[in-house]
């Protein structure tokens, strides 16, 4: 999948759960869920079955304790696609 | 586990407890009850002369038994066995009927989800008379701390 396309996907499903419209206007990879999006803890772990629903993978828990940023997640989804 | 091993690993005391018993639970979802004694401080002041449970008391109540009693079950039958605390993250609660002072209340919650140490489940509040007081969603992450 085209990189832009997977940030582009990335960004739909984390707006839903961010908490600061700046960071999240200029998403990108050094994007930090936490520290810039000010997603809570309970709310990652929606962006990451919203990530499985939407990329149709399985993200386990070694990924999920990884996935803290864009470009981690971005890796991650990219890893798993290739798997399939 | 069984409810009574359940209910003893409960981190709340009066006034604050809001579980009497549950009568069935397993890895799907839980049922279990609770009288509201006329005697609660709250009543004195929601309203004024007018006694209501009021709504974030309810919400509590559906969270005790639903969300907490439910994570302690799945966190002790889980590998490593440890009962886990459960820290409430979100509530999306309707509310169709008021709770007055004396009530019994039966809580039935099912499980959508338990993932990441993430407890999602979909959750009811009836009445004495079977009518659905409230009911909604809530959410909760399971840790091993008491305030992560």
């Amino acid at each position: 999948m085209d990189r832009q396309l997977l940030l582009s996907k990335l960004k739909t499903i984390v707006a839903s759960y961010s908490h600061d419209k700046d960071a999240l206007e200029y998403l990108n990879e050094t994007t930090d869920f936490t520290k810039d999006l000010k997603i809570n803890s309970a709310n990652l772990v929606d962006v990451v079955l919203d990530v499985e629903e939407e990329f149709d993978i399985e993200i386990d828990n070694l990924s999920m304790e990884r996935m803290l940023n864009v470009s981690a997640a971005i890796e991650i989804i990219e890893t798993k696609l290739k798997e399939k | 586990m069984n409810t009574t091993e359940i209910l003893s690993h409960l981190p709340y005391s009066k006034p604050f407890l809001f579980v009497d018993e549950l009568q069935h639970i397993d890895e799907n979802g839980v049922t279990g009850s609770y009288t509201f004694s006329e005697d609660l401080d709250f009543y004195k002041g929601h309203f004024k002369d007018h006694p209501v449970t009021p709504g974030v008391i309810l919400t509590e109540t559906m969270a005790q038994i639903g969300l907490v009693c439910l994570g302690i079950y799945l966190t002790a039958t889980a590998a490593a066995g440890v009962p886990g605390h459960v820290m409430l993250t979100s509530t999306a609660i309707d509310f169709m009927k008021p709770v007055f002072p004396g009530e019994k209340v039966t809580v039935t919650a099912e499980k959508v989800y338990f993932r990441f140490k993430k407890l999602n489940c979909t959750i009811q509040m009836t009445n004495a008379a079977g009518e659905v007081v409230c009911k909604g969603t809530i959410a909760g992450m399971v840790t091993n701390k008491m305030n992560a």
